[in-house]
């Protein structure tokens, strides 16, 4: 059995869970279940439409969300915030390393091919410093759990991660519909994100700004799936919500075009990709973007949030090396452990791997949100030998991790509470400081057994509680 | 702000209060056509001609409920339907999120879909609900931003915008009146002539204040008078125009410049002060609005070229 996040082997409630059970009780699952409409009715009327983890599709669906809560005692947290903040500090330095002298190479611990073959590395950034040596201001890292004292990262995002509306949303409406759950206090409150994410933006003010830093979210669009968190974010920090349209390049500054003629603009928390940011440097082809922008960047004019070619540091194929970057950078033991990973394209790791695939989970090592992953035990012989051809093909484009024991979830069923797998991912913010807020994204597989969790294939989110002391 | 933000907040507001309009048409259309003899007639012309969309149907052919139900409120290809202005509505409400408040989002939000369900059957049958509905959509959303918008530039681009739609959603429904309402045969003030005034003013939801301001009695010229010059009546042109002189004047405030739209804006406000009805009759009903339009037009073209609009 797995680790079950609310009850014990022997069926009894794990205390952090008590007063929910004392909720479920009073409330009863048919008096929840009711709620959980209610709720639903809240969400699509406030319009928390979403495609979380860039997923794409409808951009106006909603995700399905579950009232109980996940939790997290005070001391679970402290580790976790700990091991979270020492892994933002090692890929951001990383980061700085691959774009300058190399020294990891150079030390022998990391082959070269796979940062400088690797479509994630872009060569535009080499030699340049971005403001305070920061790289991904955001850091979302996925986590998983597969015992009482053990988490594990699954994936590491530097680029743009999506999902932290979900975290503010799901607990406004767990207080706007059970403020008695919240008035003990003993649930750590994560609405200071907002605030804390525009002190970290303005931290990595560009050279050139003078006096307050201007920040700007800039989002492809409304019809873009996380469109919705683009404006959320913008909206609770106060700061313009920018499309590429709205800006330009002229004397060395980026502008946005207001009603009053063009305004400086300083820092740009961009939720566009990469390849879409400046047409001039990145996709001839693409009418997105901001041509002269980059530029502008290199020469100090402006800050991108977060920096282009961040990417390299959260690719499959250099995740594996995290522990060794904090022992390397840091000069510290790993907190938090990495998943055990083959990768393919190893001779001797690729032989296990096609041993073993019926016990593995394979995936793409560009591969996301649930897509071109192979979980071996649930897999027919057929899928299995298809997926074997697929990774002898292509070995460098796949890795292998074991089937993990993932702990589950309390989640609503009609008729009783059920356990369901999850996933969590915190977001950690890297300014002049490091800040995270006690929370973050819990999403859940809402079908039994089931460890897909994202949302495109039937998974919800919940609200995550970390206790106060 | 954002010249793309002020921009899709001002359209927001002209959609808004265009939905507003023509569902108030489709009440003066169903009243006209429960008149005796109504059915001989094509009173649902004179409906969609105050859209501005009377080409859509060709002379010669009677205009049935079914058609202007179908094309004002539910035509998805038709951009000035009620369905068309609610969806515009909120993509441009959408486009310039941060700058509304929850509840005008919630508003505009709330069974955005609800149209697209209907067919044109089921619409007419359920026409005073759809309407109230629609009424109360437009109604929540304008005190949402009434009470709880912060009285910034975005503010006054708004309301420009819903003065500038409804000042010319006044002026087309006189001249409805005016060319279409009253055959060659009628005599000014007839029995007829007085239901079809009396119909413009319950589309505008005037009647009750009418009364107030001019007691009991009907005629043609204290309507228009009503209609084009009581500064009280808040659908009035003259309010209207005054208004947008009003938001107009604010944002040349906040951005201390003027451009060619405070001029115009001055110009009708200035035209509208030297006319009494007895003046507007002798110059002309029909030359009178239509020189109105015109200049709501030209003034919806300036203030776009003021503030950048894309």
């Amino acid at each position: 059995m797995p680790f079950h996040e609310m009850f014990e082997p022997d069926g009894s409630i794990r205390p952090c869970y008590d007063e929910v059970q004392k909720w479920v009780e009073r409330t009863g699952i048919a008096g929840l279940n009711r709620r959980m409409d209610e709720a639903e009715a809240i969400f699509r009327r406030i319009g928390i439409t979403f495609a979380v983890y860039g997923e794409g599709g409808d951009p106006e669906r909603l995700i399905p969300f579950d009232l109980l809560p996940r939790i997290f005692t005070a001391n679970e947290w402290r580790v976790l915030d700990k091991g979270i903040r020492q892994r933002a500090r090692a890929l951001n330095a990383f980061l700085h390393d691959v774009y300058h002298r190399g020294e990891i190479v150079k030390a022998g611990i990391m082959p070269a091919d796979i940062i400088y073959k690797n479509s994630a590395y872009l060569a535009e950034m080499a030699d340049f410093t971005p403001p305070g040596k920061v790289y991904s201001h955001i850091v979302g890292i996925d986590i998983v759990r597969t015992g009482p004292g053990s988490f594990e990262v699954l994936e590491d995002n530097c680029r743009i991660p999506s999902g932290v509306s979900y975290m503010l949303e799901n607990r406004e409406i767990m207080t706007r519909m059970f403020p008695e759950l919240f008035n003990q206090g003993i649930v750590a409150p994560v609405d200071d994100y907002p605030a804390e994410l525009l002190k970290s933006l303005k931290e990595v003010a560009p050279p050139a700004c003078k006096g307050d830093p201007v920040v700007v979210v800039l989002t492809p669009g409304s019809l873009n799936s996380a469109y919705y968190e683009h404006s959320f974010l913008a909206d609770l920090m106060g700061v313009e919500l920018v499309e590429p349209a709205d800006l330009f390049v002229d004397e060395d500054r980026v502008w946005m075009k207001t009603t009053l003629g063009p305004k400086a603009v300083d820092v740009i928390y961009r939720r566009i990709d990469d390849e879409y940011i400046d047409p001039l440097v990145f996709r001839p082809d693409s009418l997105l973007g901001v041509p002269g922008i980059f530029n502008v960047y290199r020469n100090g004019g402006v800050t991108l949030a977060s920096a282009p070619g961040a990417g390299i540091a959260d690719d499959k194929a250099v995740y594996i090396y995290v522990p060794e970057m904090i022992r390397f950078y840091l000069g510290e033991k790993p907190i938090l452990d990495n998943i055990q990973t083959w990768q393919c394209g190893k001779p001797d790791e690729m032989a296990y791997v096609l041993d073993n695939l019926h016990e593995l989970v394979g995936k793409e090592v560009h591969g996301s949100g649930g897509y071109g992953m192979l979980i071996g035990p649930k897999s027919t012989k057929d899928e299995v030998a298809a997926y074997a051809a697929r990774i002898r093909a292509n070995p460098g484009e796949f890795i292998a991790q074991p089937t993990l024991d993932l702990s589950t979830v309390p989640t609503l069923g009609p008729a009783a509470v059920v356990g369901r797998h999850a996933d969590f991912r915190p977001y950690c913010l890297v300014g002049k400081q490091i800040r995270l807020v006690p929370g973050g994204l819990t999403r859940v597989a809402l079908t039994e057994g089931s460890l897909v969790v994202n949302s495109s294939q039937g998974g919800g989110v919940k609200d995550t509680w970390v206790l106060q002391d | 702000m954002l010249s793309r933000t002020a921009e899709n907040l001002f359209w927001m507001a002209r959609y808004m209060e265009r939905a507003e309009a023509t569902a108030r048409l489709l009440t003066m259309g169903q009243r006209m056509a429960i008149l005796p003899g109504a059915h001989h007639r094509d009173e649902w012309r004179s409906v969609v001609r105050a859209t501005g969309a009377g080409h859509q149907f060709p002379e010669g052919t009677i205009v049935t409920e079914s058609d202007a139900v179908s094309f004002l409120m539910l035509d998805a290809d038709n951009p000035s339907s009620i369905r068309s202005c609610l969806l515009k509505a909120r993509a441009n409400a959408k486009s310039a999120r941060t700058m509304l408040t929850q509840d005008m989002w919630e508003a505009l939000n709330d069974g955005w879909r609800k149209l697209d369900s209907y067919d044109v059957g089921e619409a007419r049958q359920q026409l005073p609900t759809l309407i109230d509905w629609v009424k109360t959509r437009v109604m929540t959303f304008r005190g949402a931003a009434h009470s709880g918008q912060l009285r910034n530039e975005g503010h006054d681009f708004l309301r420009a915008g819903s003065a500038l739609e409804r000042a010319q959603m006044t002026l087309r429904l006189l001249d409805v009146k005016y060319y279409v309402l009253l055959p060659e045969t009628e005599v000014i003030g007839g029995n007829r002539d007085h239901y079809q005034w009396t119909s413009v003013l319950h589309a505008l939801s005037g009647s009750r204040a009418y009364h107030h301001v001019y007691g009991g009695t009907y005629t043609p010229w204290q309507i228009t008078d009503f209609l084009m010059l009581n500064r009280l009546f808040p659908r009035s042109v003259a309010y209207c125009y005054d208004q947008l002189a009003y938001r107009l004047n604010r944002l040349a405030g906040w951005h201390d410049a003027r451009a060619a739209c405070h001029d115009t804006v001055q110009e009708m406000v200035a035209a509208l002060e030297k006319l009494d009805s007895g003046e507007i009759f002798r110059f002309g009903l029909h030359e009178t609005v239509q020189h109105g339009l015109s200049m709501t037009n030209r003034l919806g073209a300036e203030i776009a070229q003021a503030y950048h609009f894309g």
